[in-house]
């Protein structure tokens, strides 16, 4: 009988989600991204991957003093994004600097997982951008030789195509185009991105922002090389990392705000302050400071975007 | 003996400006992106504080204390006048690299904190101690962060290349969040240290 009345402070309903397995849920999400890297730049994008997300794992390990190399599963996610941000082929020792800082100064300098500010792969990426940019920035991205895995990439390099507007939508859409890892292939992106919308880990609000707003702005104020307006406003959208930082890092759970109006303008800041940087800045790119600034913004946009309460009457 | 050891150890460690109260930040990050950089200013601040230490030390008498923060601004103003002009007149390419931070050592905290709290409420041999003590713990703070600065950023030090050719510098911390960074590790390791040596 007295087995039948289970007695229990709340909460009552629990998830069945953990870290793990949300973390988990982003590993598969980016595998397509991967894969496309993969196929487009041959062995050299494959050796970036796993060194960056081996370097974070092993960083993740020791500054936790733990044997299990895994672990939650964040530092994997972590490095694995830190590598699709960079060009196919870096030295080696950029990409495993970037994971350490990522890891050491992005995250476990505020106390780890749940208390960074910055998304600690973009912190990791601003570091490196900012230190060796002869590496990452310039004519460093490698033409894509699709389905030659053994080919040397980095033979052949040109500047962004957000720079050089010669490439068709279609080639953006696809990810046949030089860039970095991740942020080739618009269409493996997407289909990222629906497994995380299928599985809940992300709302609307912060990419449709996102996304929205570099769509508008490409629209009203970008000039470009491309027929209409319309499709200057697309290009926008495709090339470059906006779809990559839009989904998977914009998204990220522990420096986005919880509001679902504070969502909404952290996505839309994020856009405007991307196309400023694209369209006026001294980088061709402006995902990794649009994310960051927002990033920081984030605790004031939780506080000013309190919902009010069920009955709350408005002063 | 142990009271002038103690005047004078105390700027050094356990109340090193930089280290352990956090004061003079701005030139701390501004100045330190090389060694002869970071020295300079170390010197600087070090010549202009003992000197109006021993200043505001004999005249604490004389200033009615209503007023005596300008007058301390005042003796800390002439002597800033005087290391600006001698810097310029000596050592042009230092005075030229080191610019606006040179008349900022007036609003240096470190020194109108230690004119405030130290020289004048005691007499002129202890505020001169005090004065030195201070001065070399913070040129000493300066030479360890603007030498990782100059070495990681750089590769080199004094200008001379430690590193070797086939060593790309690191640029960040040749930049500003590069002296934020530089400057928070190093806070971290001096908390570790300070708490393995006992000092607390």
């Amino acid at each position: 009988m007295e087995n039948k009345l289970i007695v229990s402070s709340s909460p009552h309903t629990r998830t069945p989600e953990t870290i793990e397995s949300i973390m988990t849920d982003v590993l598969i999400a980016l595998f397509p991204v991967a894969l496309v890297s993969v196929l487009l730049f041959g062995y050299q994008a494959l050796l970036t991957i796993v060194i960056g997300t081996l370097a974070a794992m092993v960083t993740e390990a020791l500054i936790l003093r733990k044997k299990d190399i895994f672990g939650d599963g964040s530092a994997a996610v972590t490095g694995l994004l830190l590598a699709l941000t960079l060009p196919p082929a870096p030295p080696w020792w950029v990409v495993v600097i970037g994971s350490v800082v990522a890891i050491g100064i992005g995250k476990h300098v505020y106390g780890g997982l749940g208390n960074n500010l910055f998304n600690p792969a973009l912190v990791g990426r601003a570091v490196l951008l900012i230190s060796w940019g002869t590496n990452l920035a310039g004519d460093v991205w490698a033409l894509p030789q699709p389905f030659a895995f053994t080919a040397d990439v980095s033979a052949v390099t040109a500047a962004t195509p957000l720079v050089t507007q010669d490439v068709t939508l279609f080639e953006l859409f696809l990810g046949n185009i030089n860039g970095s890892l991740g942020e080739v292939s618009a269409l493996a992106l997407i289909i990222g991105a629906l497994w995380l919308f299928y599985k809940g880990h992300i709302d609307w609000r912060i990419p449709g922002g996102f996304i929205g707003a570099v769509f508008v702005l490409g629209f009203l104020l970008g000039g470009g090389a491309y027929e209409n307006a319309l499709m200057t406003g697309l290009f926008h959208v495709l090339a470059g990392g906006v779809l990559l930082g839009a989904f998977f890092m914009a998204t990220d759970m522990v420096t986005s705000p919880v509001t679902p109006r504070g969502r909404l303008i952290y996505g839309i800041g994020c856009g405007v302050v991307t196309m400023l940087v694209r369209l006026y800045g001294g980088y061709p790119e402006g995902v990794t400071f649009g994310i960051l600034l927002m990033n920081g913004l984030t605790p004031l946009i939780d506080n000013l975007t309190v919902p009010r309460k069920f009955g709350e009457v408005k002063k | 003996m142990s009271l002038i050891k103690q005047d004078l150890t105390r700027g050094i460690i356990h109340e090193n400006p930089t280290f352990r109260l956090l004061l003079g930040m701005c030139p701390t990050l501004a100045v330190t992106t090389l060694v002869i950089n970071g020295l300079g200013m170390g010197l600087a601040t070090t010549f202009v504080l003992i000197c109006s230490n021993l200043v505001i030390s004999a005249v604490r008498q004389l200033i009615p204390d209503r007023i005596r923060i300008p007058c301390f601004i005042m003796i800390i103003a002439t002597f800033v006048t005087i290391a600006e002009m001698l810097l310029r007149a000596y050592q042009p390419d230092l005075y030229a690299a080191l610019g606006v931070f040179i008349p900022l050592i007036v609003v240096n905290c470190i020194i109108l904190g230690r004119a405030e709290a130290f020289a004048s409420k005691n007499p002129l041999g202890r505020s001169l101690i005090d004065g030195l003590g201070y001065g070399v713990g913070f040129t000493l703070a300066l030479l360890i962060l603007s030498a990782v600065r100059e070495l990681l950023g750089k590769g080199t030090l004094l200008g001379i290349n430690i590193m070797g050719s086939a060593f790309e510098p690191m640029s960040i911390f040749g930049l500003p969040p590069g002296a934020f960074i530089a400057l928070g590790l190093l806070l971290a390791l001096m908390n570790v240290v300070s708490r393995k040596l006992g000092i607390d």
